[in-house]
Parts: C-alpha cells; structure tokens; sequence
C-alpha cells in the first residue's frame, strides 16, 4: 500500500551535486523520520518522494510502480508543509475539500470524510473559520485534514512542527503518533529535531550534506551509532566525544560517553576535573565539567537537586561497558 | 501623540498647508458653481446674468451629452477588461523564469513613460493612418483594403491606444502580487492533484483579487478623465463618436465659448464621477478589507 523505494536517487542543482546516489528502501506502514543538520539535504529527498522536484538520476518505486516521471497528483501522496500552505481565502472545510474537489469525489462523500476528519482532529467547530482566524496548532491540524481526507498511500511531513511553540510541539507530536498508530499508513516525516526523531519514528535515517549516514531504529541509533557524526547528533544532550590518549588506551582514535553513562562523585573517580555551569532542569542537572585535560569540557548528567557549585572539584567515571570507540575515519569500532 | 498641548500645537503647523490647499479645491470649485447659473458667452462679454438651472437644463437634453456618457463609460469599461485580462495574462507570462528576464520587464513597462499626446500622434500617424501607417503597409501586403481606424471605428482605436498606455501599470502590479504569493500553496494545490487551470481559478485568482480591485480603482479614476488621446487622434469626431465627457465640456467652453454650459457640464461630471467613486468603493472595498 505504502511502499517507498530509492534506488541510486541523485540529485544536482547546476553543478552542485546535493544528493550523491542513494539507496533507501521505506516499509508500507513504517513511520520514517528523516534527521540531519540544516543543509543536509532532507527536505530535498522530501521533495524528491513526492515528485515537487525531478530526480537527476535513478528511480524511485512507490508500490513497485516506477514513479520516477509521475506528476506529483498522481503518486498517490499526500504532503503536510513547513508553513502549512492553507488556501487563506477558502474555510477549513473548502480547505480540507479541496483536494477531493479535485479529484471529482461525488459531494455526500466529501461531506462525509470531511466530518470524520474533523472529529479525528477536534476542528468540528472551526470548519467555517478562515485559516487567517486559526491559532497555529488548529492551521497544523487542518493541514493534516486536507492530508487525510485523500488517503493516500504515504504522508510526507515536511518539519511541520517548526513553527510552533515548545509546549505545542509535544502535544502536535503525540497526535501525529497517535494518527500513524490509527491510520497504519505509511508516514515520512522531515525534522532537524532529534527529539521528534526518536519518539515518533520507527526508523531514522541520519543524514548528512545528501548522505545516509545510518539508518535505524531510535534505540539501534542510540546504542550503536556507526559513526562519531551519528554519535554526536542522536541523543541529547550531545556525547562526550575524547581524542588522545584516553582514547589510545582503548584502543581507539576516538572514544565517545554519553553524557548519562558517567557517574559523578566528590571523593574520587577515573578522571578529575572542575564543575563550570550546571543547568537545571529540575528532573536532571547537566553539569559542564573542565580541566579535565580530555576535551574541552565534558557533559555529565546527574540527579535533579544535587549539591555541586561552580568551581568544586569532582570525579567522573564513565560505565564501562558504554563507551563507544571509533576509529580515525569516525567509523565505529566493534 | 501625546498631550493635548502637543496636539492644539500640531493642528496649528498644519493649518497653513490644510488652508492653502483647501483654498485651491475649493475657489475653482466655487467658481465653477458660479459659472454653471450665468450665461456666460466669451462672444459677448460683459453681458453675464443670472439664469438658474437653464444651463443644465441645455447640458443634459443635450443629445450629444448622452453619446458622451455612454462614450466615457464604454471607454473605462473596455480599458478595463483589456488591460485587467492582458495585464493578468502578461504578469503570468513575466512570472516564468526566461533569459533577458530583466531586460523584457522594464520593455515593458516602457509605455508607461511615454506622454499620452505623444503616444496618441504615434499610433494615429504611424499606425493606424490609412495610407502611412504600419497597419495600412500589412494590410496592403496582405491584399486587403487598408482600414481607417480613426473613422471607421474611432473609440475601438481610442480604447486600444489607452489600454496600450495602462496595460504595463497592470501588469506590474499584477506582476508584484503574483511573485508574493507563496510558493508551497501552488505546491499544496500541485500535490492535491490540481491542474495549472485550477491552480489558477482557485489559487491564483483568489490572491490577485486584492491588486485587481487597485488596478480597478485607479484606473478609472484616470480614465474618467481621458482627454489628450481624443483631442489629438480624432477630435471627438466623426460626430460624437468618440466623444466623452470631459472632451464634451471643453467643446462646450472653449470651441463654442459657452463658459456657463461648460461649467454646468463641469458639475455633472463631478456628480456622476462621485457616484462612480461610491459604488467602486462600497464594491471594492470590502474586497480591500479583508
């Protein structure tokens, strides 16, 4: 029903290659989450899925059909957009209809998805409204009406959370979990945001400057990233990435802790080294720590009321069996 | 703005600007008025007197004055719909990526600076002239009877003069409006499987309608007021043919001397002008509220 398929899918503005050939294949009914800085190219695979774009090479297959050449109407797709795009000048329900309009379903059948889709969303009482009239939240919900009413095959998501303000976002990123639960269709979904990448998705593609870098489940990502670029952006806050010596002596170029696998103690430890801020977030406290002579300044997560000011001197030891090693390319070792 | 000290001080900067400008609406105003109660020959000076409404009486059983009106109003309506339609058409045109994009715009736009006498002189002898003009040469070339514009047909060549002289004015402001619209709405209206023709009806249109209504507005308060083109091509001729109001009032004050029937003329044009204004702004502003 939702099968998505990239096979050596280029893409080239002039001279500028932003997508080298690229391999990815998205199970009907997965929830794949597409992640990478700024820049990264995501949002032009995004649009490259859902034909906005022409590929310069290379073909992609969406139920073993070729879709390659296909004009974005007729892929069977249903896109939600970073700004929303609403027809400002057309209600909620001409909004959410007009897709179906266009595609000649007969008008009690509108009707009919149109309430079923307003009730799925909570906008029964504001289908008369203008999206001009809607707070951000009901703009993003209407979006996904316009989506669902179509049923397509796949959603694309094109960080539609972005614009949205932070107690929003958690709420909108429930709902679109709980959509996908419900619905089992297949959803492709474009953030720079690693936290929406690893509560919502059942697969995350890392990408960088139009490469994969990994693909995986969140908790596959988290554990064993393949590479110090995958170490460093899945998980939050960021891994402690240490070079040198340290890193020799266990056989690496590079060793990489995560920020809760170090314990911290005020009597004594593995690596001595300095308290600098400390941020508080009432359930955690991360702990900036210097002069450790590793790098220059290692993150460690403790509790929430714990007793360490600026300037005190402590000990971190990190857990053994949860250090990454790579090698010098950046490659994961073991 | 603050106290009402400031504010009592303010009024009195202004006031000299506000009082010399209403002095300069409303003294030619108040003469016209004046005027449009006289007989008031340049003929015969010295022999104005007082005669009422027999002015106005004379303006609007005037059947030249009925020819005019439908003249002035086929003249806005005609410039309208082809410089609306083509100025659409053309901002569509110079909305697509094409090499000498820039250049091609400001060509344009170029009709804009030229004077309406002069425009009108251009298309008059070089054009439209039965013998000289580029059209009789095609014609000609084509074995066709070349054909009189200015007499066969005098207020259809008007209209196309003046539509030549406004249709950049439309299509740049149609032009602006269309580039601020916003690109991932014709992308949302590509993606729900709408064709270019729907995009345009549903998307497109809707977004223009805001300029069209400015288009609209300013257009025909300019071309209420058309007077070069007429007196330079066609005299208002053959007859009354292409004859409009204020072509209509200057015959009447200047060619005939009939300084109190021009003016009476003056006001009803005023008047009607006004009623234009009303209905233009209750039909269009709402559409420039929202």
């Amino acid at each position: 029903m939702g099968r998505i398929t990239l096979d050596k899918v280029r893409k080239a503005f002039g001279p500028v290659e932003v997508i080298p050939p690229l391999d990815l294949t998205i199970e009907d009914g997965e929830f794949v989450v597409f992640v990478g800085p700024s820049g990264c190219g995501k949002s032009t695979l995004l649009r490259l899925i859902a034909g906005l774009e022409d590929v310069s090479g290379g073909e992609i297959r969406i139920d073993r059909v070729d879709a390659t050449t296909l004009p974005p109407a007729k892929r069977g797709l249903a896109m939600v957009f970073q700004s929303y795009a609403l027809y400002p000048h057309m209600s909620v329900r001409k909004n959410i209809a007009f897709p179906m309009k266009m595609a000649g379903v007969p008008k009690d059948e509108q009707d009919r998805r149109i309430e079923a889709a307003a009730k799925a969303l909570n906008l029964t009482d504001y289908l008369d409204r203008r999206p001009g009239q809607l707070s951000g939240g009901q703009r993003q919900r209407v979006a996904i009406g316009r989506a669902i009413v179509r049923e397509p095959s796949a959603f694309l998501f094109d960080e539609p959370l972005s614009n949205l303000d932070a107690a929003l976002r958690v709420g909108m990123r429930l709902e679109i979990s709980e959509l996908h639960a419900r619905l089992k269709t297949t959803m492709v979904y474009v953030t720079h945001d690693q936290v929406e990448a690893m509560t919502m998705a059942d697969k995350i593609v890392v990408l960088r400057a139009g490469r994969i870098e990994q693909v995986g489940a969140p908790l596959e990502l988290y554990q064993s990233p393949r590479n110090t670029f995958v170490a460093g952006f899945i998980g939050s806050p960021k891994m402690n990435l240490i070079e040198g010596p340290e890193a020799a002596r266990h056989d690496a170029h590079t060793i990489g802790v995560r920020p809760e696998h170090i314990a911290v103690s005020t009597e004594g430890g593995q690596w001595q080294g300095r308290v600098g801020v400390s941020e508080h977030l009432g359930s955690d406290t991360f702990l900036h720590v210097h002069d450790t002579g590793l790098a220059e300044a290692l993150t460690v997560r403790v509790g929430g009321e714990v007793a360490l000011h600026q300037g005190d001197t402590v000990w971190l030891s990190p857990e053994a069996d949860k250090i990454h090693r790579f090698d010098a390319d950046g490659l994961r070792i073991g | 703005m603050a106290t009402k000290h400031s504010r009592a001080a303010a009024r009195l900067m202004i006031s000299p600007a506000v009082l010399l400008l209403l002095a300069w609406m409303i003294i030619p105003l108040a003469m016209t008025l004046y005027f449009s109660f006289l007989s008031y020959n340049l003929m015969s000076p010295g022999m104005e007197r007082w005669i009422g409404f027999t002015n106005y009486q004379y303006f609007l059983t005037d059947p030249a004055f009925f020819a005019a009106l439908t003249n002035t109003i086929l003249l806005v309506v005609g410039v309208l719909i082809v410089t609306v339609i083509g100025g659409t058409l053309f901002a569509l045109l110079l909305d697509q990526p094409f090499f000498g994009q820039g250049i091609v715009r400001i060509m344009v736009i170029a009709p804009f600076f030229v004077m309406p006498t002069v425009s009108a002189l251009v298309w008059k002898n070089m054009f439209m002239n039965p013998v000289n003009g580029l059209f009789a040469h095609l014609f000609k070339a084509l074995g066709l009877q070349p054909f009189d514009f200015l007499a066969q047909a005098p207020l259809a060549s008007i209209i196309g003069i003046v539509s030549w002289q406004w249709l950049p004015f439309a299509t740049l402001i149609l032009l602006t409006a269309l580039q601020s619209l916003d690109q991932e709405q014709l992308e949302a209206a590509e993606m729900d499987g709408a064709p270019w023709l729907s995009r345009f009806i549903h998307i497109m249109l809707p977004h223009l309608a805001r300029a069209i209504t400015v288009v609209i507005l300013i257009q025909t308060i300019f071309l209420l007021s058309i007077f070069a083109e007429i007196l330079v091509t066609t005299n208002g001729g053959p007859g009354t043919a292409s004859t409009n109001l204020t072509y209509l009032i200057y015959m009447q004050s200047l060619l005939q001397f009939d300084v109190g029937g021009g003016s009476a003329g003056g006001v009803v044009a005023i008047i009607l002008a006004n009623i234009v204004a009303i209905f233009l702004m209750r039909m269009i502003g709402k559409n420039l509220e929202a």
